[in-house]
């Protein structure tokens, strides 16, 4: 029962550290899948929490919070459009400018604005996004098994965890059974085959971002609005990234993407848990080498095991009509 | 055009076959410096097939994708019944009935046919209803024209015949009533271009207007009734089919006349100077393509190897000119054996005395942001004459550019100019006078005229069969039948990776080749005694 029980903790934390990384992992497929790279993911998220840590602190709201993040995040995400859809720059340069921009503006801004070394100030009450209990969560409880998956691993996260785990089916079905799905995949793999069956490509791939904005936004803010109490300096620290490789690992599938993340929120769950942990015949590891783990795993993984992962075939091209 | 209806849907039944169903008029478009469509009119009868034929860079594909709405005009009108329209982009192009299969196919190789179909035509957001209702559409076309692909099936799964029929298809689900058809044969074998044209004819006599690119004069021949021949951006003139003749529409095209036919005289083979033996060669996938091939090029004789793009040819040329390690099997060049590690191939093969001229002179033969006397060397860099040590004598490497500019008529003649700037006939040129000119005694060429103008083809063949008579040893790779016949001095037939037949150029029939390249057996054509292995 002990272990269980521990076991079922373990599990609960995962999911908490899964959700930033899910969500920016579907940003990132909405957007790659339509063509467009994007390693801004990472930016996006840290000035979607650096807004809405903001907004939440200023309006006392954690939802006025979590609309300042979107916000700003889509507008991120349009800077990144005009730069690589309109005016046909690199993807990745641009990407890498959106992240610079994003750090630098959020410390500045955290700095001039509130004075305490970058950090938003601290949120409570209705400024954070907080635990819903399911129904019969308490009654439930005390019930073997069932009460610990329920009372504890399904019942008390906040709605944006729920949104994070609702967006994967939804994803799934808007990518593979809507027009707009179709047409979106279409754009990432043969522009020209869209362009010549009447639909506007770059609109399209427009679209896709403003998505993947609204999908970082809502990470971002679930960092500072939920899962902390307030903006922290560069608070996302590589989560973008991760949330990029799993997007790798993942071959750009919904589904895949789900157990991707999982798979790194475990992992960061279990670098958490083992800290200062005693274990039999190593002792105690140093605090640094557990800390690495996510990461270097990231990098075997996408070393060795994933095999060849060919992404959307026209991803990374802007696309131009006219020769 | 008496009758305007406003309802599209409704024309075909207003219209009588033989009325004007397309007019162009006045049509210039520029790219840049370059005039690419200059003042060009044009009718369309409805109910025909029309040819449009010209060399490559005359202005043909720019003209229709002007009137598909994939490139705006810079001026002129167009008419549709008669009406002035404005094409602005693709969907409206469908919205007037006109649909285009592209030369390069516009299809997502990793979606299924129907979801191909229903791109850009779904009726709904959600997929669902669309799907169904094109699963059914699509059962019906393929009954009424011949044109039958597994709907599941994905793209990429496809033979190049079937991603064409998905083309068509794709047109003909939008309701398109005129068709246009950029190239449709050139990536076809003899018997899909048979199919395609039998589907044609069907969509001809159901009253579908199509409109066929081409640059093949056979094709325009067989199955226009008119023909409009485009030459350097301008419309020269439009034609009755049956009131012309090849002759006369090659002079058109070319703006002088031009031998339709290959002049060589008999050949004398000499000595064995290419010897393969039980060759076997892996892809980059490490599937086998070639499985035990054995062939003899002669000094004086050119050696054609005919068969469907894919059969293993490619990986033959790779292997025999060191780009690829065979995986089993000997390679003998002037008796000598071709053995080599890593990388080194391409540089030993020039050195026993093998030159070669790549399929794809893009890929393998030229570095097309280079300026042309960088690439009039390139390979033969480290000769003496172009310089000592780390050293090159530019002077030398201009020097012979210009010598290649002037014998192998390159145009324009700047040795200065990014070879990208260059047509295709004159990249072409570019590879095979630097190759010639190194004086080899074996050359290997693939696809020598692939995207080359009629006036150049002439010149280029001459030049081989110039090497033939020379004393070289030739052996040649393309898919056009064509070529191959009236070049080759034999020809051996490539299928699976197989050598199934050898045949005499002088009495092998079409056909009996055309049943060789599909792997049917046939038994006119003769055996070569040296192959041990054969396929069905």
């Amino acid at each position: 029962m002990e272990f269980f029980n521990s076991s079922i903790f373990m599990l609960d934390s995962s999911i908490r550290l899964t959700v930033p990384l899910l969500l920016a992992c579907l940003a990132g497929l909405y957007s790659e899948r339509a063509g467009i790279f994007d390693i801004g993911l990472e930016g996006k998220m840290l000035a979607g929490a650096f807004a809405a840590a903001t907004v939440a602190a200023l309006s006392g709201s954690a939802l006025y919070g979590l609309m300042a993040g979107i916000g700003v995040s889509i507008i991120m995400s349009l800077i990144h459009g005009v730069a690589s859809i309109t005016f046909r720059g690199n993807q990745i340069i641009s990407g890498v400018a959106i992240n610079f921009l994003a750090a630098g503006l959020t410390t500045l801004l955290g700095q001039t604005w509130f004075r305490q070394g970058g950090r938003t100030p601290q949120l409570s009450g209705d400024a954070r996004f907080t635990g819903i209990e399911l129904p019969y969560a308490a009654e439930l409880a005390d019930v073997p098994i069932i009460g610990g998956i329920y009372s504890e691993l399904l019942s008390g996260h906040n709605i944006l965890v729920y949104v994070a785990f609702a967006a994967v089916p939804i994803t799934y079905y808007v990518l593979f059974h809507t027009r707009f799905g179709l047409r979106l995949r279409a754009s990432g793999e043969n522009p020209k085959a869209v362009d010549t069956a009447g639909v506007n490509v770059n609109f399209m791939r427009f679209k896709a971002v403003i998505i993947t904005g609204v999908l970082c936004g809502i990470a971002g803010a679930y960092l500072s609005t939920a899962q902390s109490a307030g903006f922290g300096n560069n608070m996302t620290a590589g989560k973008g990234f991760i949330a990029l490789a799993a997007l790798i690992f993942a071959k750009w599938m919904p589904i895949r993407a789900l157990f991707a993340t999982l798979l790194f929120g475990f992992l960061d769950a279990l670098q958490i848990r083992l800290q200062g942990v005693e274990l039999p015949m190593i002792g105690e590891v140093p605090v640094q080498l557990i800390q690495a783990l996510p990461y270097v795993l990231t990098v075997i993984l996408l070393a060795g095991f994933i095999g060849k992962a060919v992404g959307p075939k026209a991803g990374g091209i802007p696309y131009v009509k006219e020769r | 055009m008496t009758e305007n209806s406003p309802n599209i849907q409704q024309r075909p039944k207003t219209a009588a076959v033989g009325d004007v169903a397309i007019e162009l008029v006045g049509i210039n478009k520029h790219f840049g410096p370059v005039h690419a469509n200059k003042d060009i009119d044009l009718k369309i009868r409805r109910g025909t097939v029309h040819g449009i034929v010209g060399e490559n860079g005359a202005g043909k594909t720019t003209l229709m994708s002007i009137l598909y709405g994939f490139y705006t005009a810079d001026s002129g009108q167009i008419l549709v019944d008669g009406k002035p329209v404005k094409i602005n982009d693709s969907s409206h192009a469908l919205e007037l009935g006109i649909g285009m299969v592209h030369q390069h196919f516009m299809l997502v190789d990793n979606f299924t046919v129907l979801e191909n179909v229903i791109l850009g035509a779904e009726d709904s957001p959600l997929l669902k209803t669309s799907l169904a209702k094109a699963r059914s559409v699509l059962a019906q076309l393929a009954t009424d024209y011949e044109l039958e692909v597994d709907p599941d099936a994905l793209i990429e799964d496809l033979s190049v015949g079937g991603q064409q029929r998905v083309e068509i298809l794709k047109a003909l689900y939008r309701g398109a009533q005129t068709l246009i058809l950029d190239e449709p044969t050139g990536v076809l074998t003899p018997s899909e271009a048979d199919h395609l044209f039998k589907v044609l004819e069907t969509l001809r006599a159901q009253g579908k207007t199509i409109i066929l690119i081409t640059h093949k004069l056979r094709e325009i021949m067989a199955i226009t009734d008119d023909v409009s021949v485009m030459r350097q951006g301008a419309m020269v003139k439009t034609l009755i089919t049956k009131n012309t003749d090849p002759a006369e529409l090659a002079e058109l095209m070319v703006g002088r006349r031009v031998l339709l036919r290959v002049e060589k005289g008999e050949a004398n083979p000499g000595d064995v100077l290419l010897s393969v033996r039980d060759l076997e060669v892996k892809d980059d996938m490490g599937v086998l393509r070639v499985k035990g091939v054995d062939i003899d090029v002669r000094a004086g004789e050119i050696v054609g190897i005919a068969g469907v793009a894919g059969n293993g040819q490619s990986d033959l040329l790779e292997a025999v000119t060191g780009m690829r390690q065979a995986s089993a099997g000997k390679i003998q060049i002037k008796g000598k054996d071709l053995r080599f590690s890593g990388d080194a191939g391409g540089a030993l093969v020039r050195k026993l005395g093998l030159a070669h001229v790549p399929e794809d002179r893009q890929e393998a033969g030229l570095v097309i942001e280079f300026e042309q006397w960088e690439n009039a060397i390139l390979g033969y860099q480290d000769d003496d004459k172009y310089g000592q040590g780390v050293f090159l004598s530019i002077a030398a490497a201009r020097a012979e550019a210009n010598e290649h500019i002037k014998k192998y008529d390159i145009r324009p003649a700047n040795n200065r100019l990014k070879t990208a700037n260059f047509s295709g006939g004159n990249q072409q040129k570019i590879v095979l006078a630097r190759e010639m000119s190194s004086n080899p005694d074996v050359l290997v060429i693939g696809q020598p005229t692939r995207g080359v103008d009629i006036g150049a083809i002439e010149f280029i063949h001459n030049q081989i069969i110039a090497m033939r008579d020379a004393g070289k040893a030739v052996l040649l790779v393309s898919v056009e039948l064509d070529e191959i016949r009236s070049l080759s001095d034999r020809i051996l037939v490539m299928f699976d990776g197989h050598i199934v037949g050898e045949a005499d150029p002088a009495t092998a029939t079409e056909s009996e080749l055309g049943l060789l390249m599909a792997g049917i057996e046939d038994q006119s054509a003769t055996k070569p005694e040296n192959n041990k292995e054969r396929t069905k």
